[in-house]
């Protein structure tokens, strides 16, 4: 357990000590806001939706969480890269505690970061719309956290260099981005492109934060938005814990 | 006896890294493992400190199974590694720290050990700075430190004195003999400092092209070869032609991550 910890609060002292870091993934999504938010708010009001700027809120919220959970998870590389892997390698302990230490340190920076975004979007005017479920968009953010950390880290694990960096970012995260209805609402859409968001792990999360933030409904529902998210987060520590376990120096 | 291997080879794809190689190493003792670039060095410490999987053979470290029973092992020895390990962003202190938790190492005697080994390597007043700011040297230090942080009976050494000035090395040396006597830590090292070899190693192990080509004293070695030093000993075994070595995909990496980091 005190390995768990150690790990986690590593991740936490290394990111609170990186004040770059914690602005630079707060830009893209603020960018996303001001840019799309009042850009094609109009549009949006239009065609009768209400404001885009509430509509996508929460799923920058969510972005920020998937930027932030799989580049810590990715962050083992660098590790790799500067050796401290190697010392997490030879303790005598079980790889599982080390990586699930790791995964639970990228979760609470994603969640941290996504507070810091909604504090933000308060700024720009955005307003939830009942105080009582904030908790429970809280939960479904730790999920997504941990969902993305560990995809992250299984990835982190999987690759020896960081050439495939690139092509994780463009075939991996952009995709689960956009599929995910953090920008468009995801009804009424081709069937094949309804398929492809209901593999994406991320539109569970941006259904239960919209339902939770916005108080608009939800098309899944929470019962199985709760449901996919704890299943995928339950394969993916496995899968990620299997990854790292194998790792050889 | 500290460490046994038998018959160990590994290979990566349809190269021989290490071909057959059998040695002891007894408890207290220290033993200088050399051979030019390339010669299998780093794998076997990699097959012996659990990294790695041996293609064939065997090995017990303390009469334990690496492969069966790595954890086991993994308490037993403290290893140096060639490339540094430490977290940059993290104080000495909090390194030591970690080391502490990731090696189980009791809540009682941790910071007590910490002071007396932090202060042998004369790192205990900088203690709260990050280690991004620490010279080669004292990050060597720090590195030495920290693997014997959780007393192990065996340290493994691979290239510690690499890029370090003639003072900071004999220092380090000096503090490692001390160490060896006073704790009786069994010593297992690399070097490309023949010299250093010949004046702490009570025993060599030659390796080249990944096969063990002679083992013995730095006397003997040198009777063995009529040389006068174990420089040219080395030189006489392993012949006088340079070694390339590959850079391996790690290096290219690290190449291009400190390009990045500016």
């Amino acid at each position: 357990m005190n390995v768990i910890y150690i790990l986690w609060l590593r991740q936490l002292k290394r990111y609170s000590r990186s004040r770059a870091r914690l602005i630079a993934s707060l830009a893209q999504p603020l960018l996303y806001l001001l840019a799309m938010g009042y850009g094609l708010g109009p549009i949006f009001q239009r065609a009768g939706m209400g404001s885009y700027r509430d509509f996508i809120t929460p799923g920058l919220v969510a972005m920020t969480l998937l930027f932030t959970a799989v580049f810590s998870g990715i962050e083992l590389i660098m590790d790799r890269q500067f050796g401290f892997l190697k010392e997490t390698l030879v303790a005598p302990v079980p790889r599982t505690w080390i990586i699930l230490g790791r995964i639970l340190g990228g979760a609470t920076i994603a969640c941290f970061q996504g507070l810091i975004f909604l504090g933000v979007s308060l700024i720009a005017g955005f307003r939830w719309h009942d105080l009582a479920s904030l908790p429970v968009a809280f939960v479904f953010m730790i999920l997504i956290g941990i969902v993305f950390s560990a995809i992250g880290s299984a990835i982190g694990s999987a690759l020896t260099d960081a050439q495939g960096f690139q092509f994780v970012i463009g075939f991996l995260i952009m995709p689960l981005f956009f599929l995910s209805g953090a920008m468009f609402p995801l009804n009424g859409l081709p069937k094949a492109l309804t398929i492809l968001t209901r593999l994406d792990p991320l539109s569970y999360g941006v259904d239960a934060l919209r339902h939770t933030l916005c108080g608009s409904e939800a098309i899944f529902g929470l019962p199985a938005d709760f449901l996919v998210l704890s299943v995928v987060a339950a394969l993916l520590l496995a899968l990620s814990s299997w990854l790292f376990s194998r790792i050889q120096a | 006896m500290m460490i046994r291997a038998q018959n160990l080879t590994k290979l990566f794809g349809d190269f021989a890294a290490v071909k057959d190689i059998s040695f002891e190493i007894k408890e207290g003792e220290i033993v200088a493992f050399l051979g030019p670039n390339g010669a299998g060095k780093t794998t076997t410490i990699k097959m012996l400190t659990t990294l790695l999987r041996p293609t064939s053979g065997s090995i017990e470290v303390d009469g334990l199974n690496p492969a069966t029973q790595p954890n086991e092992v993994r308490k037993r020895f403290g290893i140096v590694f060639q490339d540094p390990s430490l977290d940059d962003e993290l104080t000495a202190l909090e390194n030591m720290e970690m080391h502490a938790a990731l090696f189980k190492v009791p809540r009682q005697t941790r910071s007590g050990r910490i002071e007396k080994l932090l202060t042998l390597f004369e790192l205990w007043d900088r203690r709260r700075e990050p280690v991004k700011r620490f010279s080669g040297g004292m990050r060597r230090r720090l590195e030495i430190a920290r693997g014997l942080l959780h007393t192990p009976p065996l340290l493994f050494l691979d290239e510690p004195t690499l890029g370090l000035d003639p003072q900071t090395r004999n220092q380090l040396w000096l503090q490692l003999k001390k160490l060896n006597e006073e704790e009786h830590v069994t010593i297992f090292l690399t070097t490309h400092y023949m010299e250093e070899a010949e004046r702490v190693a009570q025993r060599v192990v030659i390796i080249d092209g990944g096969r063990i080509i002679a083992q013995g004293t730095p006397e003997e070695l040198k009777k063995q070869t009529s040389s006068q030093t174990l420089e040219q000993a080395f030189l006489v075994l392993t012949g006088s032609t340079i070694r390339e070595e590959e850079a391996s995909p790690a290096d290219r990496m690290r190449r291009m991550a400190k390009m990045w980091r500016r």
